[in-house]
């Protein structure tokens, strides 16, 4: 089977881009978006074709997922074995992002027909979107790292065009200037990474890299602080990935980026982009867990800890949209500590859930958002305390809302539970510590989220005089959308997606699920007793913990700590200095070469008179000297 | 009898020589010039190229002369004085074109020429003919033909610049 | 070859016309007589190609063919230099070489 069409994924959102994007401002807003959204249904109906060719015809040999290189092409050749290439890699974990991404981005174009209509910047818009859509597929389907990290800044800079849509809001300004400088930062040790790992590989390429894990590992030499070069590498790639996924404690961007347009929030900052930093460790699992396991322990630290920070702080915030940021950096923490609890093979339970999750909070999670953007649509506020009653106004918004409410709180059989649990499972068979802390975030992700909804839907008998129903254009993707949520769990992951794309034999450990579905029970009642009607016992429960409640309302103030730390620190007491050096001496020598050489040139230039018999006379004085020297000094 | 024509012949050329370029008559000038060209003209007729005097005569006497006549004529100056120049500059020039000259006469004196063949070249119009349009060994093809461009541009380059507005 | 005249006396003739040339090239301010100048020199350069072609190289023609080029060249310089004192006049009405300096510095 040929897979060499799958490029036309990848090339027809460029397509689509280049026309809006330079032809933007002849085509009328209508014509536009139906274009965009008409390339990407041809972009999502070949993955569609690919996922089921691949996963159904002929990906399978002898039991085992194959990775394929559909298409390649060698873009700069530095040695015969390293070399930069360009391509497309087909194996489950692609397969299953290109799914996603096609999926979630199709249903976000759509959506945006109804919610940016009538916008300025219509055609700007579609045009970020497809150019994000593109770089986000040439990402899953890198051969190579270095064509990912290629692609990886890629949907960092349209992250950052779309963040600052509204570029005439300074606070939108702001947050994609400061979403660009985090996750670049973060990209720095990306790349010093990717240069460690070809360093010590000599090579760039995926499958190389991959099949030779355990090898490399071993003939790795050693680095520093008694770990070898290559887990260095892991670790510096993993902060890149770490900061696209916005894991504590590089997430201060992910907060401000929901000044984007709602459907970004959805596309970008909750299904696909920030999904990036797992999808890179899961991309290069073999190698994270051939070197020493301090690698995937950090993994797992950092997931852990992001995952139960962002719950807490999810629990306080009153914009609706950050509630759901902090909750898509609570689920990421999930998947990189299932990433980080997992083995190969046989105990790839981890990595197998990673992806699971990953693929119905992507459903789900793009669900919460878009409902979200209809909510906002409708009641012309983020925040919470302007809500209440909706339910009457927006039906449909509200029951999918709900069902998307219950797959992340993680009830039975909504696809959120299936994932979790197998979560669950392997934090449980790694360390006992992990699978309580993440029992406790699962309780309170039920807490908040139900929080929302009967903040939103529930709560009081307010009047809007506005509110309705969203468009047909915004309503269908989120039919669609809660169609996904309610069934992606029963796609069977242990036989497509796994470490080595074998088999995993897994079943449901109701030891395990029982709690879980337990607390989560326990989330979501005692947000209906504080919300479901006004009460005081919110304030009171606020008034009780103190200042954690604070602490969490305001973040914890690690915001305050990053500007504490560049502004009093790095501007103050390093840049101000250099600054000054920089002024006052380098630039002022340089200067002062400039002025002195401006003098005498202006003294001098009148040699320049004009006057053509002076030159000539110059000239052939010149001349005759010459030959006098050569003829009559010299020889 | 070559000898004596030989030296009637040079004193021409460098008294009119001198007239064109002192007298302060434009138009004397040009017809000085005139007289300076026909007697290198008389020149290559000594030494037996005759197509090349030919050509001196046809191209230098007869044309470009001509167009210095017309072009003073163009630009009004037919009695036009030439201004008065001054001394300080007359000296200088005149030093430097001296110091040239002994420097060149010097070295014309103190080298020796000897010819390398006494082998005369056939100098027939027929035969520089052939030479010219020679694409072979020792042909002048190339040159001619960028010579023939040359002047082509040179024509339209002089329609150009010198066209009204 | 002339009977009886040595190289010697005709390359003097053409360098001392070559450097009345120059002395008209740097002294007269009227753009035609420095364009009559710079003919005397280029005559003199011709005389000089002959010359060396008749006493020195006479079983071949180059010297000769090289004063017929430059009386070519000097034909075309001739009719570019008139065209651009033509305009020069046109605009300053002047063709001295002293108002014409506005390439200066």
């Amino acid at each position: 089977m040929d897979f060499t069409y799958t490029i036309y994924i990848v090339l027809i959102p460029l397509f689509a881009f280049l026309v809006n994007g330079l032809l933007g401002h002849k085509i009328k807003d209508s014509i536009s978006g139906v274009f965009a959204t008409l390339a990407l249904g041809v972009s999502a109906i070949l993955s569609y074709f690919t996922a089921y060719n691949y996963f159904f015809k002929v990906g399978k040999v002898d039991g085992v997922y194959e990775k394929i290189t559909a298409f390649n092409t060698t873009w700069i050749n530095f040695t015969d074995k390293l070399h930069i290439d360009l391509g497309v890699l087909i194996d489950p974990i692609s397969v299953m992002m290109l799914v996603v991404i096609t999926t979630v981005s199709l249903l976000v174009h759509i959506y945006s027909l109804g919610y940016m209509k009538g916008d300025e910047g219509f055609t700007r818009f579609y045009a970020y979107l497809s150019l994000f859509t593109f770089s986000m597929l040439g990402l899953v389907v890198a051969t190579n790292i270095f064509q990912m990290y290629m692609f990886w800044e890629l949907v960092g800079l349209s992250s950052y065009l779309l963040i600052g849509y509204y570029y005439t809001k300074p606070s939108a300004v702001a947050a994609s200037k400061k979403a660009f400088i985090v996750t670049r930062f973060a990209d720095l040790g990306f790349l010093v990474g990717i240069l460690f790992l070809s360093f010590t590989t000599g090579t760039f390429d995926f499958i190389t890299l991959n099949e030779n894990a355990s090898i490399l590992a071993q003939a790795a030499p050693l680095g520093f602080m008694g770990l070898s070069v290559l887990t260095w590498a892991v670790i510096l790639i993993f902060i890149g990935g770490a900061g696209k996924s916005a894991m504590f404690p590089l997430h201060i961007w992910l907060p401000d980026a929901m000044e984007g347009p709602t459907p970004v929030s959805a596309l970008i900052h909750a299904a696909t982009m920030v999904v990036a930093g797992v999808y890179l460790v899961a991309r290069l699992f073999p190698i994270f867990s051939a070197v020493d396991p301090i690698a995937l322990e950090i993994v797992a630290i950092v997931g852990g800890v992001s995952s139960l920070f962002a719950a807490i702080i999810a629990c306080t915030q009153i914009d609706i949209k950050r509630v759901l940021a902090f909750s898509t950096m609570s689920q990421i923490g999930y998947m990189m500590l299932a990433l980080g609890v997992s083995g190969m093979g046989e105990e790839g339970t981890g990595f197998m859930a990673s992806m699971f999750h990953l693929f119905t909070h992507a459903m789900f999670k793009a669900l919460l958002f878009l409902g979200a953007g209809s909510i906002i649509h409708a009641v012309h506020s983020n925040n919470l305390t302007d809500m209440g009653n909706l339910r009457k106004y927006m039906p449909i918004t509200h029951i999918t809302f709900l069902i998307a409410c219950l797959a992340i709180a993680g009830v039975p059989p909504f696809s959120g539970f299936f994932s979790k649990d197998e979560i669950l499972v392997a934090a449980m068979n790694h360390n006992p510590i992990y699978f309580w802390i993440e029992w406790a975030v699962a309780g309170l992700t039920a807490f908040y989220m139900f929080r929302l909804y009967f903040g939103i839907f529930w709560a009081n008998d307010k009047k809007h005089d506005h509110a309705h129903e969203s468009p047909f254009s915004m309503t269908l993707p989120l039919v669609i959308l809660a169609i996904a949520a309610t069934f992606a769990g029963f796609v069977p992951f242990n036989e497509l997606v796994t470490s080595d794309g074998g088999f995993l034999d897994i079943h449901i450990h109701w030891n395990i699920a029982l709690p879980s579905i337990a607390i989560g029970l326990v989330g979501i009642l005692v947000a209906y007793i504080f919300y479901k009607k006004e009460s005081s016992l919110p304030s009171k429960m606020e008034k009780s913990v103190g200042s954690l409640y604070t602490y969490a309302y305001n973040k914890f103030y690690i915001d305050e700590v990053y500007m504490f730390v560049t502004k009093k620190i790095i501007f103050n007491k390093i840049s101000t200095p250099i600054a000054w050096f920089d002024r006052n001496v380098i630039d002022a020598s340089m200067d002062s070469i400039a002025n002195i050489t401006n003098y005498f040139s202006d003294k001098i230039k009148t040699i320049q008179s004009g006057q053509l018999q002076q030159y000539i006379t110059a000239f052939i004085a010149a001349v005759l000297i010459l030959v006098f020297i050569f003829n009559y000094l010299i020889s | 009898m070559e000898t004596t024509i030989f030296y009637i012949i040079s004193a021409i050329i460098l008294v009119f020589s001198v007239l064109t370029v002192t007298t302060t008559k434009i138009l004397r000038a040009a017809v000085y010039l005139l007289f300076t060209l026909v007697a290198t003209a008389a020149f290559y007729f000594m030494m037996e190229y005759n197509f090349l005097a030919a050509v001196q005569l046809t191209v230098y006497a007869g044309g470009i002369v001509v167009l210095i006549i017309f072009s003073i004529l163009l630009t009004h100056q037919i009695n036009l004085d030439l201004k008065k120049i001054n001394s300080i500059k007359k000296i200088t020039s005149g030093l430097v074109s001296l110091f040239g000259f002994i420097l060149i006469g010097n070295i014309i004196y103190t080298h020796t020429f000897k010819a390398t063949s006494s082998v005369i070249a056939d100098t027939s119009v027929n035969e520089i003919g052939r030479t010219l349009l020679n694409y072979g060994d020792g042909g002048y093809i190339l040159p001619f033909e960028v010579i023939s461009v040359l002047l082509l541009a040179a024509m339209i380059g002089a329609i150009i610049i010198a066209k009204k507005k | 070859m002339i009977e009886g005249i040595e190289i010697q006396h005709i390359i003097l003739v053409s360098s001392l016309m070559f450097f009345i040339g120059v002395y008209g090239f740097m002294t007269r301010k009227n753009l035609i007589t420095m364009l009559m100048a710079i003919e005397l020199m280029l005559n003199a350069v011709n005389i000089n190609f002959v010359a060396f072609n008749k006493y020195l190289h006479p079983e071949n023609m180059q010297g000769h063919f090289y004063s017929l080029f430059i009386i070519a060249i000097a034909a075309a310089e001739a009719a570019v230099a008139i065209a651009i004192i033509i305009n020069l006049y046109r605009n300053l009405h002047s063709i001295d070489v002293e108002d014409v300096n506005n390439m200066k510095h």
